[in-house]
C-alpha cells in the first residue's frame, strides 16, 4: 500500500499562515494522515484545542472518509453553515486533499502538514521513498531498486564517494542506494548491468505539470 | 592543447599535484600566495569546486587566477550545483581561457555545506560529466549539436581505495576510465599495504593514478576524519604516532609522516604519483614535499 506521507508544520508556521484569521474550520481525513497520526480524529480534537487556546474560534470540523477524493466537495456541503461562519479552513491532510478541498470550497484554505512523500509501508509505523514518478523508469536495470529515489544524488552510474558501510553521507540511518543495487545484483548474478555507463536521463519524461487524459 | 600537467603524466616522472581553496569572499591574497608558493614546486593545482559545499569564489575563477599566475590548474568540477548546459558552458569557457585540466566530480550534498535549502542538481553524474568532456572534444555538444570551435582536455576523476563495499566503487571507478578519465587522484590513503593491493588491481587499467595524501595535523583530526570522512581510514598507529606528539608539535609530526609515506609510495613505485590535500594549510606543502624527498 502507499501512502501520503506527512509532517505537521510547526506551530509558529499555523500561527503565521492564520493571522488575522479568527474563526476556523477543521478538516482532517480518514486515510493516510489517520495512519500517520498527523491529521486523523485525534489530532484534528488536539488542533481544536491548541487553536482555542490561542484565541480562535473553531466553527467545526470534519474527518473526512478519503479527502482527496471527488466527493470531498459533497461531504463538506454537510458542513455548510459552520464552514460559512469560518475566515479558513485549516485542512489537516496531504496536499492532494488540501488541493481538493481548494477546487471545490470557496472558502481559503490553509494546509496544517507539509507533504513529504509517497511513502511504501515498510513495516508497522514504518515509511520508505520507493519511488519519486519521474517518468523514465531504469530499475530494470538496477534489480527493481530506483536509484533516481533512494539514492540521495539520484545517481545512475554507480555510488558517490560519499557511501560508507552501506550508508548514505546524508544520514547514517538512510542506506546507500548503491549499496542495495549491488548487493541485489550480485544475489541475481546481475552485476553486468551495473557495469553499464549509463547516459544523462531525461529529466523531461513527463514535462511539470504532468496530465493526461486516458480515451 | 598545451598541458604541462598531461606532459607531466606522460613523461614517466613522479607526478605531484596539490590543490588551493578559493576563498569565502572576494580576497584572493591568501590563495593568490599560496598558488605564488607551489606553482613551481607541483606538478599541477587542483582548485575546488565550493569544497564541502560551502559557497565559495568558483573554482573557475579560481582556476584562471592561477592560470594567470604561470601555474597549471585542475579545475574541479562537481555536479552538484550546474545542469548539463551550465556544465558544458563552463568547459567552453575554460578550454578558451587555457584552462585544460579537469576533475570531474559527482559533488557533495548540499546538506553537509552551508546552504542545506538549496537545490541540488545532480543531472550529471561524474562519469556522465567525464563522457561530455569527450562529446565535446568531437566537436558536439550533448544535444548533438555542432560546436563552433572545439575544445581539449586532459580529465581525470577520483577513487576511494578504501571505500566499503568496495566493489561497487570499483565499478563506478571502470566506467570513469571507460567515459574517458585519464588520470585519477584518490581519496586520502592511509594503509599503504592495502593501497598496493588496490594498485595491483587499478594497473590493468590505461589511467595515471595520484594517491591522496591528507596532512594529519593531530590525532583528534585523525579520529575526526575516521568518524565523519567516507572512506577514509587512519590506522591505529598512526594516531599513536599523532598522539605521542610533543604538545603543540602536532603539525611536524603530521609531515614527517606524509614525507615517510610518499617516499614509500616513491621508492616502491606504487603508482604515478601523490595529491597532496593540506586541507587550509596549503603553505606546508613545501615542506611536506622536502620530508617527501620530492621537492626539486
Amino acid at each position: 500500500m502507499i501512502r501520503s506521507i506527512t509532517r505537521k508544520k510547526s506551530e509558529e508556521e499555523i500561527d503565521r499562515l492564520l493571522s488575522g484569521l479568527g474563526r476556523i474550520f477543521l478538516i482532517g481525513c480518514g486515510t493516510c494522515v489517520t495512519l500517520t497520526r498527523t491529521g486523523g480524529a485525534p489530532e484534528v480534537a488536539q488542533m481544536k484545542e491548541q487553536l482555542t487556546e490561542k484565541g480562535k474560534l473553531v466553527t467545526g470540523s470534519t474527518v473526512l472518509p478519503v479527502a482527496c477524493d471527488n466527493l470531498t466537495g459533497e461531504t463538506l456541503r454537510e458542513f455548510g453553515p459552520q464552514m460559512d461562519l469560518a475566515d479558513a479552513l485549516l485542512v489537516m491532510t496531504c496536499a492532494f486533499g488540501v488541493q481538493t478541498v481548494a477546487r471545490q470550497m470557496k472558502t481559503m484554505v490553509v494546509p496544517a502538514l507539509d507533504t513529504l512523500f509517497i511513502g511504501k509501508e515498510t513495516g508497522p509505523g514504518r515509511f520508505d521513498e520507493v519511488c519519486t514518478q519521474c517518468g523514465t523508469c531504469i530499475i530494470g536495470e538496477t534489480g527493481g531498486i530506483c536509484p533516481v529515489t533512494t539514492c540521495h544524488k539520484g545517481l545512475v552510474n554507480g555510488p558517490c564517494g560519499g557511501t560508507d558501510n552501506g550508508k548514505c553521507e546524508i544520514d547514517p540511518e538512510k542506506d546507500c542506494a548503491w549499496t542495495l543495487i549491488y548487493n541485489r545484483l550480485k544475489e541475481l548474478d546481475r552485476l553486468d548491468s551495473m557495469r553499464v555507463l549509463q547516459k544523462p536521463r531525461n529529466h523531461q519524461g513527463e514535462p511539470r505539470p504532468g496530465k493526461i487524459a486516458f480515451g | 592543447m598545451v598541458s604541462r600537467f598531461k606532459d607531466a603524466l606522460e613523461s614517466g616522472k613522479f607526478v605531484v599535484t596539490s590543490e588551493v581553496a578559493p576563498p569565502k569572499g572576494t580576497n584572493l591574497e591568501k590563495m593568490k600566495h599560496h598558488v605564488e608558493l607551489l606553482k613551481d614546486k607541483v606538478d599541477a593545482m587542483n582548485v575546488t569546486d565550493h569544497q564541502s559545499s560551502v559557497m565559495r569564489f568558483p573554482s573557475l575563477g579560481g582556476a584562471l587566477l592561477v592560470k594567470e599566475m604561470g601555474g597549471e590548474p585542475i579545475l574541479q568540477m562537481t555536479c552538484r550545483d550546474r545542469n548539463r548546459m551550465a556544465l558544458q558552458a563552463d568547459l567552453l569557457f575554460a578550454s578558451s581561457r587555457g584552462i585544460n585540466n579537469v576533475l570531474c566530480l559527482t559533488g557533495d550534498s548540499v546538506i553537509l555545506g552551508d546552504h542545506k535549502g538549496a537545490k541540488s542538481v545532480f543531472d550529471l553524474d561524474s562519469s556522465q560529466l567525464l563522457a561530455a568532456v569527450r562529446q565535446l572534444e568531437k566537436g558536439k555538444d550533448l544535444g548533438g549539436s555542432d560546436l563552433d570551435g572545439g575544445v581539449s582536455f586532459c580529465a581525470g576523476a577520483i577513487v576511494t581505495p578504501e571505500a566499503n563495499p568496495l566493489e561497487p566503487q570499483l565499478i563506478k571507478f571502470e566506467k570513469k576510465i571507460e567515459a574517458g578519465a585519464e588520470f585519477i587522484q584518490t581519496q586520502a590513503v592511509y594503509d599503504l599495504d592495502r593501497f598496493q593491493k588496490f594498485m595491483e588491481y587499478a594497473r590493468q587499467f590505461p589511467v595515471k593514478i595520484l594517491a591522496g595524501v591528507i596532512l594529519l595535523t593531530s590525532a583528534p583530526m585523525a579520529r575526526f576524519m575516521n568518524k565523519n570522512v567516507a572512506g577514509v581510514t587512519v590506522p591505529k598507529e598512526l594516531i599513536d604516532e599523532m598522539a605521542a606528539a610533543p604538545k603543540g608539535r602536532g603539525i611536524d609530526t603530521g609531515i614527517k609522516i606524509a614525507g615517510r609515506m610518499i617516499r614509500r609510495i616513491r621508492d616502491e613505485k606504487m603508482c604515478d604519483g601523490v595529491h597532496i590535500m593540506a586541507i587550509g594549510r596549503e603553505e606546508l606543502v613545501p615542506a611536506i614535499m622536502e620530508a617527501g624527498g620530492i621537492l626539486s
